[in-house]
This record gives C-alpha cells, structure tokens and sequence, in this order.
C-alpha cells in the first residue's frame, strides 16, 4: 500500500488523473488534496496542471503549496504531468514569461504559429493535439512494459527545452524533436497525459506508483 | 510516422440511453453507454464523443453520471456537447470526468461565451462545434453557412469566418458537421472540410456523412481532417474502430494501431 498526492491548485482535470491513480493502484490511497501537510505525508507526489505557467505559479504561491513543492521534490517519487512538468524548467516564454521550479536547467518554448513537419513542409497546427510517438531515448522503471515508440496522448502549444541533454527520458517530433520526459534520480515529468493515453498511460502511471524514486 | 490521425466515435445519448440504433453483438443492453464506450476503447478509438441530444436540464445531469461512470473505467479524451450554455455546464461536465465540451448554440447566440470560457478553462478543453450547410447554387463558388437547431434554423453567419472567429476567441479544436451530409452515407462534405481545414490553425474533426471506410481515408486526405468522427458505421457494427484504422494505415494516413503497432506498415 502506497499513498500518493495529486497536488490541487484548481488548474487542469485533477480528476481524471486521480482516476486513472486508483484504476491501476492496489488499493493505494489517492488523495486530491492542497493541503501541504497531507502531500508531505504521502510516499509519491503527481503535480499536474493545464494552463500558463504565469497563473500555476501564482496560485500555489498563494496556497503556499510551492514550498512543500521544493521539499517533496528532494526525495519523494514525484511526476510532473502537462504544465506540472513544464514548471520544473526554469522560465517559460508563455503569456509574457514566468519562472519555474527550476529543478530541471532549461526553457519552455512555444510552437510559434508557423511550424512546418521537417520532412514534408506541410503545415502543422498549434496546440499539437493528439496521438503521437514517444521515444525513450534511454531505460527507466517508468517505461518499464511499454514498447519503444507507443504513442500518448498530448494536447500544449508549448514545450521543453532542457539545457542537460542527460535529462532527457524521452523525445516525440512536432516541427522537430522536443523533450516528452524528463527525468533525474527521484523525479519524472511528461508533457503528455498518461491518464488519457490508454494502456500505455496507464502502465507508466502503474510504474510510478510502485517506484522507489531511483532512477 | 507523424502526429497520428484521430478516429472518435460519437454517441448520441438521449434520456440516458444511445440512440441511433447501436448494434454491437454480445452487447444484451445494446444502448448502454458506458458498455458502448468500453467497447470502442477497447477496439481502439483514440477518443470519444458524446452528444446529448435531448439537452434538457435533467438529461444533462444523466450524461454528467454517465461521464463520470466512463471516465472511470476508459482512460481517453472525453468531449461532451449538447446544450452546454455556461460556465457553471462545463464545470459540472470537466468535474465529472471530461476533458473536453463542444459548445455550438450558445457560441452562435453568444460569441463572448467562448472567450469566456476558454480563458476560464483553457482552449485545450474547449471544442466549438458548427453545423453547416451549403448555401450557394451549384454553378456558383461554394459557401457554406452555419446553421443551429438541428439544422432548421439559418444563422446568416459565413462558416469560413465564423470559424476563424470562434478560433479567434479561444477555441482549441472545431467539430464540424456537414448538415447536408449528415445521416446520408455518401461520405463528407470534402470541400468544406478543405476549406474549413485551411482557414484555421487548430484541429478539425470532420463529420456528417460516413456510410464507409474510405470516406474516412478522404476526409483526412482529400479534406485535411486532423480527426474523423463517425457514429452508424460503428454502431451498426459494420466496422470496428480497428479495422477503420487498419484500413487509413493502409491508405498511408498515420495511425494510433494499439494490438500490434510495431507491424504497423
């Protein structure tokens, strides 16, 4: 048995990935939760989100969540999902600027309105939405039973660029090669959404919530 | 292989119950939603839609349960339409489970409804669906022109603009239903899909007239479709979600295979 926060700052669909938490938890408690106490006590953190960055950062200064943040990213497995990864960079350029947790050293970056596929110039829209192929660019617990180039599921018009190549878990290729996981001793983060990418959402979740956080 | 195109199956839902004559075999209760959308999750489909077609006050509620019975048990995109008018509709659809809510009526009678609730809840979740009927005379340039109420009731809105507009105000995606094509079979309406397609920088899900697989290869081809939506071929169990992205892999369209993607061609 394993508890597990998914850390509730009101942006994004907390509840699908509390579900998708239970669906492949043995009988873990999940708890949807704000309060800094109760995410302190929990063995594994999933800080999710949807949105800008400028405004995810000012609501969890303002519920004093950043803190425990800081302190459960030292040690606790911990996953970023969405905005939830894109605030572990250190700044993103989106709605004017704003800066992240800074555990991982690097950018977030927009699409920008004309993006083009590298290989057939064709026009590609923004938000890049849908299906698309994840390469694990090196072993991990959490793609442990997933095949090499499963596709999840994104939905952002922003993405990270890593300045440590070495952080890279896993790339996907809209316009080029961007950064779909991120990974360092005790933390993960996806930009694409595990709990609406089916089995191999679901795996991935599976891994986390029996991973020792070493990587 | 690219961004993967989306197949999404739509169910109707009227008074609890999917409607359209849905025949699955080994399904006793043929109209039961949340059976319905397993079994499309398990054939594959990439995400699904629901429609409640009654939209009264007391239905809407019944869908929000069904939503969230679904949202349990299939871990994919959820979008529901049918009568979403306020913020206080797409709270209670998001918090049951959605990730998506296709707003169409009330866009048309109120625009700022959709810079309202994307900027409450981000366009990623906000799909503005538009029902759109040919209105030039068939030796004249097309143009097409959104219609609401099923169809019967003329806007006098061009639908090329009106979906730049609502793309304008926020929305992330455009569900776009021929209503010349809807219910026909003969496949859609691909010069407004192409159309349609060209004028925005968001996703199109095409649909209003599948009646069989290749009408699907030319939406995403010939149509430039980001996602086709279909309902009879899938209900009817004429085609499982699978065989129709077998058959688009064939056609070279880039596809989520999920039984055996490495044999993929």
């Amino acid at each position: 048995m394993s508890s597990v926060a998914v850390i509730d700052y009101g942006m994004g669909n907390l509840r699908s990935v509390a579900k998708a938490l239970e669906h492949v938890g043995r009988g873990d408690s999940v708890r949807v939760t704000y309060d800094p106490g109760l995410i302190r006590r929990c063995d594994r953190v999933v800080f999710p989100g949807v949105g800008a960055l400028r405004d995810c950062m000012a609501e969890l200064e303002r519920l004093g969540l950043d803190e425990v943040i800081r302190e459960c990213a030292k040690n606790k497995p911990f996953l970023g999902i969405c905005l939830g990864m894109q605030g572990l960079l250190d700044h993103s350029d989106e709605n004017g600027g704003a800066d992240g947790f800074g555990f991982f050293s690097g950018q977030v970056r927009g699409f920008g309105a004309d993006l083009k596929d590298a290989k057939t110039g064709a026009r590609l829209k923004v938000p890049h939405m849908g299906w698309n192929e994840v390469h694990q660019t090196r072993p991990h617990p959490l793609w442990e039973g997933i095949a090499q180039d499963s596709r999840f599921y994104f939905v952002h018009s922003y993405y990270a660029a890593p300045s440590a190549a070495g952080d890279v878990a896993g790339t996907a290729n809209y316009g080029h090669d961007f950064a779909a996981a991120l990974a360092r001793d005790n933390l993960f983060a996806v930009q694409f959404h595990p709990e609406k990418s089916q089995q191999a959402g679901l795996t991935l979740l599976a891994n986390f919530m029996t991973w020792d956080g070493r990587a | 292989m690219p961004l993967a195109k989306r197949i999404i199956p739509c169910l109707d839902v009227d008074k609890g119950r999917v409607v359209k004559g849905v025949k699955f075999v080994g399904i006793r209760d043929a109209g039961n939603p949340v059976e319905i959308a397993k079994r499309y999750d398990e054939q594959g489909a990439d995400e699904l839609v629901f429609l409640d077609i009654t939209a009264s006050h007391e239905d809407r509620e019944t869908l929000a349960h069904i939503v969230e019975e679904v949202a349990g048990q299939v871990f994919i995109p959820l979008t529901v339409g049918g009568g979403i008018r306020s913020t206080a509709n797409i709270r209670r659809m998001l918090n049951a489970g959605a990730d998506k809510v296709a707003i169409n009526t009330a866009a048309v009678s109120r625009p700022e409804f959709v810079r309202e609730a994307a900027s409450r809840f981000g366009s990623q979740c906000i799909v503005v669906a538009v029902d759109a009927k040919q209105v030039s005379a068939a030796n004249a340039p097309p143009r097409w022109e959104v219609f609401t109420h099923g169809g019967r009731k003329p806007t006098g809105l061009d639908v090329i603009e009106w979906v730049k507009r609502m793309v304008e105000y926020g929305a992330g995606e455009i569900l776009l239903t021929s209503m010349d094509r809807d219910g026909t079979r003969d496949g859609f309406d691909l010069a407004l899909t192409r159309a349609v397609s060209d004028a925005v920088n968001v996703p199109v899900i095409a649909s209003g007239g599948v009646g069989n697989l290749d009408h699907l290869v030319d939406g995403v081809i010939k149509g430039g479709a980001d996602a086709v939506l279909a309902a009879s071929i899938f209900h009817f169990g004429e085609h499982s979600v699978e065989e129709a992205k077998r058959h688009l892999a064939a056609h070279g369209v880039a596809v989520r295979l999920t039984q055996t993607e490495s044999a993929a061609p």
